[in-house]
């Protein structure tokens, strides 16, 4: 283990809880370095949850929390891993922290786990985890790695809120489960009384999973369109 | 770089303490699991005659659903032959290990709803989804013939489609008023119909895209809802 000290000396600098180093940390993801549009990470499962607003808002969060207290746990254990095995020591992390999470839902809040067990596994495959732990958590103090973390959690799930209001409102009509648009009398706004919300009739592909491709493409476009620092200078 | 020794006794180290801890996440939650398990299924068995409760079941706290459930809740057992057995709660009854049995030795568990309207029997029934189980509880009137309501559940079937069955509530409802025995009192129970039922007392409307899971419904309702024919048409004298 002496070997590892060392490197320990080197990360002597000035370690604020919230410097501006911390809070970039937070920010950054949302949109410079985000997880989705400019990573290209976890792009399966935003395709998977995100056909309603629900289930894409509880995804969000607790995709949040796993990568933050993963890429915490791991940053605890960073000097100790052996290097060889890094990836198994980082996958059995994971797994096990959704479990227990999955476990006490379970125990506490069976109506919500049962809607959500299927989720609960992707989380684990989700690669912004694992990414995460890789480039940043193993390299890093566990203060900024919980923080990288949180950002990247938030992130992703800020690009699966904006994903699944589109989808929901333009595939359902409805936006977390009120409908808004389309003729229909069984919820809150009875719309079939105004011609300006009943005309609209719900478009299936939206439903569908391609339709969340094309959006994370536009964005990717937009955002790239927009921002300066994403532009390729090459 | 480590030498294999410490990456052996690392691993070792590592998946002993995961698992332990998970060992006793799992068996110290296990009571909790095994009663939110139950108030669930209870829930699943009032929403079949959620139209006599007196408040809607989405308001009722679990408590609330329990005392119910113990108070006005009648629980009996039944062999194959539709004889009554004594000694045993027809919660306890797990209809997944009774399909595995042999026909004749299997037990379905009926629960008799002392409600304002007299007894309702809640059956239980079982059969094949597209993808996987689907059951049901049918709720028959004290007239051992019509229906007056059935909660639908499934493991796996196709969200938007076979999935209906539970999430559209339009679905359940079509049952309402069906009836098992037809007008020369033979059993014909209630089936379900691709492009227009009929017949508007032994027919249902199937959900188009989900035929096999309709065809499922349809054969779970003759074949689950028959073994319980011999005990209800004892009751009727």
């Amino acid at each position: 283990m002496a070997e590892t000290m060392t490197k320990e000396v080197k990360e002597k600098e000035e370690l604020e809880w919230f410097g501006p180093k911390e809070r970039k940390l937070i920010t950054d993801p949302l949109n410079d370095d985000n997880p989705v549009t400019v990573q290209i990470l976890g792009v399966c499962s935003a395709l998977a949850v995100t056909t309603m607003v629900k289930p894409a808002l509880i995804m969000a969060v607790s995709v949040t929390l796993v990568t933050g207290f993963s890429n915490l746990v791991i940053s605890l254990m960073r000097n100790g891993i052996p290097k060889q095995i890094r990836m198994i020591v980082q996958l059995v992390v994971i797994a096990f922290l959704v479990t227990v999470v999955e476990q006490v839902l379970k125990a506490y809040s069976y109506p919500v786990w049962k809607q959500l067990s299927v989720f609960i596994g992707l989380i684990i495959t989700n690669c912004i985890v694992m990414g995460r732990l890789e480039a940043y958590a193993m390299a890093n103090p566990p203060w900024r790695s919980f923080l990288d973390g949180i950002g990247n959690g938030a992130g992703y799930g800020f690009i699966l809120i904006v994903i699944s209001v589109i989808r929901e409102f333009f595939g359902r009509g409805a936006i977390l489960g009120f409908k808004i648009l389309g003729a229909t009398d069984e919820f809150l706004l009875n719309t079939t009384k105004h011609w300006w919300l009943s005309w609209y009739q719900p478009n299936g592909l939206m439903v569908l999973p391609a339709s969340a491709i094309f959006l994370v493409g536009i964005i990717i476009w937009i955002q790239r369109a927009r921002n300066p620092k994403l532009v390729d200078v090459s | 770089m480590y030498s294999n020794r410490y990456i052996t006794i690392y691993t070792l180290i590592m998946t002993l303490v995961v698992s332990v801890v998970l060992a006793f996440t799992v068996t110290g939650l296990k009571p909790f699991h095994d009663e939110a398990e139950a108030i669930f299924k209870k829930r699943d068995i009032l929403g079949a005659i959620e139209g006599q409760l007196p408040k809607k079941l989405a308001d009722m706290s679990d408590e609330e659903v329990l005392s119910l459930f113990d108070s006005k809740v009648e629980q009996v057992v039944i062999d194959a032959k539709g004889k009554k057995q004594e000694g045993v709660k027809a919660e306890s009854v797990d209809m997944a290990a009774e399909e595995k049995k042999p026909e004749a030795a299997r037990q379905y568990p009926l629960f008799i709803f002392n409600g304002e309207q007299g007894k309702i029997y809640l059956t239980s029934v079982r059969g094949n989804g597209l993808w996987d189980k689907i059951w049901a509880y049918v709720a028959i009137k004290d007239d051992l013939n019509t229906i007056v309501g059935a909660a639908f559940g499934h493991v796996g079937e196709t969200p938007g489609l076979g999935a209906e069955i539970k999430d559209n509530p339009n679905f359940p409802k079509q049952f309402e008023g069906k009836q098992l025995l037809n007008d020369q009192g033979d059993y014909v129970s209630v089936k379900v119909v691709k492009g227009g039922a009929k017949d508007p007392l032994h027919e249902v409307d199937g959900i188009s895209g989900a035929t096999i899971t309709s065809v499922g419904v349809s054969e779970m309702m003759v074949r689950g809802l028959e073994v319980y024919l011999p005990y209800l048409q004892a009751q009727k004298k």
